[in-house]
């Protein structure tokens, strides 16, 4: 079934299945802790790659490396939209404007303004009127307030917030939050979307609606999506793809079927001799794939 | 009865006075301001200058700190720039007061996002901190270029003259100080429903995740400051022009700390808070002196602490709006509004 949408949410020109993320032996260090090591992977376009991993594994902070809040030591992560571009150099405004769009495990988002302004705001790189006109709010800026208006009223049919699009984001539920916070990074057009744990906390039907979103906009949009999750259960549903980060280091990529038979996942999530883990790295896994 | 209000249109939704009630309200406080010179006397005639002048300043100082998070202490500082910048151009160079006041906004635009660069690296207090060393400056500048400023001596500014009028009374002045007002409020309140303004309450509210929609936290900080920045130096022009002296004791850090109050009382990241904050913090002296006055023959005694009294009942006003109401007049204005819009079924 196809919804009739007035606006395309995905900015992305490549096809379905093309290389559009590369990160190449990514290594991060905070002092003399290894966050990220020799990390490879590839995201491919209208995908649902998931990342999964104990916690403290290097999920989020890879997530920060591409969205430019950090720097990695080592490594090159590279966007391709028809040119390619090298994230590592780059601010993370500046990557948004490419297109890759987040979300955060802990919502940040703008706490004291409505639902409608937060999407908003999330459109803000497609808002090009000059200071001027907006201070007059004259001409062109009211004609772009009006059209951006009418492209969040499409984000909020599909994520299903119409009842609650004037009140103040925080004043809202840690699931509604978590849903807009979706919608925010979804305003942007992203081409990528990368979602840092979006279910987190939230009960099996507030979930499933979470899953669907998740699907309906891969299936109808097109948007490659990158997710962060802990529940077993909606990421081998959900996802086309799985990469396994632990302590910083990649062990396993594949399909779900591929990877719920991996022999090094399953001793990372089931923890044998978990006792040496918290504190070196696991000798096993340094084999990696 | 109306069981609601209900718009068609988006144009109609997003519209800035949204209700019926609004729109009266509007109409009431243009119509009190339009007759309100000509049934005062000199002495409110000057009050409503003051807050015509507090207000303007209070708004901008409310974009900066109250919308972007960056507190600001160097208020005084930035209104002694402007006051100095247009007094110069008028009273030296003879430019029109219309003129000077113009460049003396962008004058201290400039050296506000001067004073801004260190925000993109410094947050809260210690951008407080900042901030106090550009006030502190910007004054020792001020009272040491002699050959510019005058030095600590008064700087003497003509009565600005418009089509012909000398404004010279607070009568005159009146009409121009409220509708630059009247513009002011009208930008201000426009920017925070554009992508400006927005990018400016996100920085507030979260500033990673604002960068991370794209929002460069460099340029929009340094853009605070600069748009801040004009208001302020329109405040301390049209100062210039009001009092037609400008000396460096009216722009102390005492001023700064005073707005501040203005913003935190009225409601920080509110235009109507920037009102009632800086029309509450100009009258209050005044009432409180009328007060006086007005006890004066029950309590004789009275007369000598009046100051003292004074400066109490202001730390006393501050703190009880701190621990009652946090958000300032412009909740209470807030609460007001919707106890009426429910009544008589106040559930």
């Amino acid at each position: 079934m196809q919804r009739g949408f007035l606006n395309q949410l995905n900015s992305s020109t490549l096809k379905p299945g093309e290389t559009q993320l590369k990160i190449d032996d990514v290594q991060l260090n905070f002092g003399g802790v290894t966050a990220l090591l020799d990390v490879s992977l590839e995201v491919r376009q209208s995908e649902i790659l998931a990342i999964i991993g104990p916690n403290g594994a290097g999920k989020t902070s890879l997530l920060n490396c591409i969205s430019g809040l950090y720097r990695p030591q080592h490594g090159r992560i590279t966007y391709y939209n028809g040119e390619a571009h090298e994230l590592t150099r780059l601010k993370p405004h500046q990557i948004a404007r490419l297109g890759i769009a987040r979300s955060f495990q802990n919502i940040e988002l703008f706490r004291h303004m409505t639902v409608l302004d937060n999407l908003l705001a999330g459109a803000h790189i497609h808002m090009k009127t000059n200071l001027l006109s907006c201070l007059l709010y004259w001409g062109p800026a009211q004609r772009e307030h009006l059209q951006y208006r009418r492209f969040v009223e499409d984000i909020i049919d599909l994520l299903e917030i119409e009842a609650i699009r004037y009140n103040t984001v925080g004043s809202l539920s840690y699931g509604l939050q978590k849903r807009v916070e979706m919608g925010r990074a979804l305003a942007m057009r992203p081409s990528i979307l990368l979602l840092d744990e979006p279910m987190a906390g939230m009960n099996a039907e507030e979930k499933e609606d979470m899953a669907r979103f998740i699907l309906d906009i891969t299936e109808e949009h097109g948007v490659t999506i990158v997710l962060i999750e802990h529940d077993m259960g909606v990421i081998m549903d959900i996802s086309d793809r799985i990469a396994v980060l632990n302590f910083g280091q990649k062990i396993a990529e594949g399909t779900p079927d591929e990877i719920r038979q991996n022999p090094l996942v399953i001793e990372a999530y089931l923890g044998e001799e978990t006792s040496v883990f918290p504190f070196k790295f696991h000798p096993k896994t340094e084999t990696s794939d | 009865m109306d069981s609601g209000i209900f718009h068609t249109t988006y144009e109609k939704d997003m519209a800035l006075r949204r209700t019926p009630a609004q729109k009266v309200r509007l109409v009431l406080l243009i119509a009190f301001l339009l007759v309100f010179p000509f049934l005062a006397n000199r002495y409110y005639l000057t009050l409503a200058n003051q807050v015509a002048i507090a207000v303007i300043g209070a708004v901008g100082l409310n974009i900066l700190t109250g919308y972007t998070g960056q507190i600001s202490l160097g208020q005084g500082g930035f209104m002694a720039v402007g006051a100095y910048s247009a007094g110069i151009l008028t009273a030296r160079l003879g430019m029109p007061w219309w003129g000077s006041t113009i460049a003396a906004c962008f004058i201290t635009a400039l050296i506000g996002t001067f004073f801004g660069i260190p925000s993109l690296r410094l947050k809260g207090l210690y951008l407080a901190i900042a901030t106090l060393a550009a006030q502190e400056i910007i004054i020792w500048v001020v009272t040491h270029w002699r050959a510019l400023t005058g030095g600590v001596d008064a700087l003497v500014v003509p009565d600005p003259v418009s089509f012909g009028i000398r404004i010279n009374s607070d009568f005159n002045f009146y009409w121009v100080a409220w509708s630059i007002v009247g513009i002011v409020t009208i930008a201000a309140v426009n920017l925070f429903r554009t992508p400006y303004g927005r990018a400016f309450i996100a920085i507030r509210d979260q500033d990673i995740a604002a960068s991370v929609m794209g929002v460069d936290l460099f340029k929009y900080k340094l853009l605070a400051f600069a748009i801040s920045s004009f208001l302020v130096g329109l405040a301390g022009a049209l100062t210039a022009h009001y009092r037609n002296i400008v000396t460096w004791e009216r722009f102390t850090i005492d001023i700064s700390v005073l707005y501040l109050a203005m913003i935190i009382i009225g409601g920080l990241g509110s235009i109507t808070g920037s009102y009632l904050g800086a029309t509450f913090i100009t009258l209050l002296p005044a009432v409180l002196t009328n007060l006086g006055r007005a006890l004066k023959s029950t309590f004789p005694a009275i007369d000598s602490v009046l100051p003292f009294i004074q400066q109490a009942t202001f730390g006393l006003v501050i703190i009880l709006f701190l621990i009652f109401e946090p958000e300032g007049l412009n909740k209470i204005w807030k609460n007001i509004k919707d106890y009426f819009r429910l009544w008589p079924f106040s559930y």
